[in-house]
């Protein structure tokens, strides 16, 4: 009785144990892959730059170059007396404001579609899951048929009936991105169902759908930031195909995938930094985003470790 | 065996007379004519016009037409710009020449990936490992729309080895460029999904009990390890085909090959509703039956599945 008081006494007396929790062992985990923080910088680096380009750049990305224009191969070159950093276009609009233009736009899609998938394949994947049995059977049947058509071109279909804007273009790839996080929420949903809190909270008797909200997602979040990693670039890969194809936005506005193709029809005329720096650009942000992804994956994933 | 490929078409059916009113209702529902001009047609021109087409007839009548010329002739009626062709000469113009570099894309994709995968995981942590390794990792951020510049820069303007577009009756100098840039992606994704699964099949038990019994190791390798390793390769493939398709918009855009996707993508942008649905559901038929092929071919390797 004595000694149980005197650890008692000594318990109150020390420092209180800081906790760590499962995110700062994440982080700590994050910040020693190498790949991953690089990647992460780059990708701070290119955020960066679309944001703050438009106020550095001497050049509006709407305006001709009326000096370069004809001339575009000699006086549209990347140069510093011109202003033209990246050079110009074939227009001899300044291809530095273009490109922060359009990285912008690539950016944009990329984060809003994966948001779109993250809200509803979270929801979709775990109500399924949670249910189960047959509700379950209908909904991931759904996907499976939803997945096994050619989405591009219901897409393009969506973009020329209904006007190519940037809405359309948010919900037509929104319209996709859900699919492959729905079976993943709904996969880590059923490891989910069986432990010991949800059964409590059943027993408690709260409601399905609070149990979802309260339960089920938090304990989901981490599987669904690391692909939610991942989804973004092949997002942007995505409206890029598209915008590859001159169907996705309507000029002046612009982004990758158009600016690609403007500098690979352009390629014969030895203006390269038209393809150039698009590309450059894109393909850092991609790498950013895989490295990042992966890094994320070690650090929240539990199973690949 | 024969009843889960029933049941599956039955599956596959109402998909596919799905997808075929969907994109009509689609259709039906778009503003705006295919006849429509800057100048404007006189109202009795228009009439006219749409006399011919059929579109001045009640909507259910329309699509009833549509959806049995469709599935009973394979007619997917009139272009309304190509007024002389219908979408069926279109699509027997650009299917052949998508059939062609796409059947070698895929299949480079799937042999050079697969074998490459299998190599890496048998010489697991060597520079061939890594090489594989590397190479999945680059093809992940170069798409076809953005290898094809790349792939014609350097092997057509700094080369000069190969042509940088047109199809000439498919010669092979010709296929080449079209083949690496629409496969190489895939190709990468292959060989990093084989890696990964026949790395886990390796260290697994039963290859273990093979290795211990003293089988040689091709024996162990051929009889053993490849099928299961091969699984989600399979399952990969479905994926595969459908990325495919879509990419091959971009191969016909910027090889000028002359293809299905050259097609849709000028139907696109002219409002020719009616090649563009032709096309949509063309390629959704062959995707939903591909992929119930890979189920198939799925079931069937596979023991585990039980249908």
């Amino acid at each position: 009785m004595f000694a149980t008081k005197s650890v008692a006494d000594d318990l109150a007396g020390a420092a209180p144990i800081k906790g760590r929790s499962l995110w700062a062992d994440a982080r700590a985990r994050f910040l020693r892959n190498r790949a991953a923080v690089a990647g992460l910088i780059v990708l701070l680096l290119v955020a960066a730059f679309a944001l703050i380009g438009p106020f550095i750049a001497p050049w509006n990305n709407e305006d001709i170059d009326w000096n370069v224009l004809g001339n575009v191969a000699q006086g549209g070159r990347p140069s510093l007396e011109t202003g033209h950093w990246f050079g110009t276009d074939a227009l001899g609009r300044d291809l530095f404001a273009r490109t922060v233009q359009g990285t912008q736009i690539s950016l944009l899609v990329g984060i809003v579609g994966a948001l779109i998938s993250v809200i509803v394949g979270t929801l979709y994947g775990a109500i399924a899951g949670y249910f189960g049995g047959r509700i379950d059977n209908v909904m991931m049947r759904i996907v499976d048929v939803l997945m096994s058509i050619p989405y591009m071109f219901v897409l393009i279909l969506l973009l020329v009936v209904f006007g190519r804007s940037l809405l359309m273009l948010f919900i037509g790839i929104g319209l996709i991105s859900w699919l492959d996080m729905a079976r993943i929420a709904r996969g880590q949903t059923l490891t989910l169902k069986g432990k010991a809190y949800i059964e409590a909270a059943v027993a408690t008797g709260v409601r399905p759908f609070t149990i979802i909200l309260r339960h089920i997602i938090p304990n989901l979040l981490g599987v669904v930031i690391v692909y939610a990693t991942l989804l973004v670039p092949s997002m942007i890969i995505y409206e890029s195909f598209i915008s590859f194809l001159g169907l996705g936005v309507q000029e002046p506005l612009t982004s990758w995938g158009a600016l690609i193709n403007d500098g690979a029809s352009e390629m014969n005329n030895g203006t390269l930094w038209m393809l150039g720096w698009p590309l450059f650009f894109f393909v850092i942000t991609l790498f950013g985003f895989f490295f990042v992804g992966d890094g994320l994956r070690d650090a929240l994933d539990p199973k690949d470790r | 065996m024969i009843f889960y490929i029933i049941k599956r078409l039955l599956v596959a059916i109402p998909v596919l007379l799905i997808l075929i009113v969907s994109t009509f209702i689609l259709m039906y529902a778009a503003p705006g004519s295919p006849f429509a001009t800057e100048r404007g047609i006189p109202p009795a021109v228009l009439a006219n016009l749409q006399a011919q087409y059929g579109l001045d007839q009640p909507f259910h009548i329309q699509i009833w037409r549509y959806v049995v010329g469709v599935v009973t002739e394979f007619d997917f009626g009139p272009s309304f710009i190509y007024r002389d062709q219908d979408v069926n000469d279109l699509i027997g113009q650009g299917f052949p020449v998508t059939l062609t570099y796409g059947f070698w894309s895929f299949l480079v994709a799937v042999i050079v990936g697969g074998s490459l995968g299998i190599l890496a995981a048998l010489r697991h942590n060597t520079w061939l490992d890594y090489l594989a390794v590397g190479i999945s990792i680059g093809a992940q951020v170069l798409p076809n729309f953005v290898l094809a510049p790349i792939l014609v820069l350097t092997f057509t303007l700094w080369l000069g080895w190969l042509p940088g577009g047109g199809w000439q009756g498919g010669q092979w100098q010709f296929v080449i460029l079209p083949v690496i840039a629409l496969s190489t992606s895939f190709m990468a994704s292959i060989a990093r999904i084989s890696r990964a699964s026949m790395l886990e099949v390796l260290t697994s038990n039963y290859i273990r009990t093979a290795r211990a019994k003293g089988l040689p190791m091709r024996r162990v390798i051929f009889r053993h390890a490849l099928k299961p390793a091969l699984l989600p390769v399979i399952s990969y493939l479905g994926p595969a085909f459908v990325g495919m398709i879509t990419g091959s918009v971009v191969i016909d855009i910027y090889f000028s090959t002359g293809g299905i996707g050259q097609f849709f993508v000028a139907s696109a942008l002219n409002r020719d509703y009616g090649v563009m649905m032709g096309i949509t559901i063309l390629l959704g038929a062959l995707t939903i039956f591909f992929n119930l092929l890979v189920d198939v071919l799925y079931a069937w390797i596979d023991p585990k599945i039980r249908y």
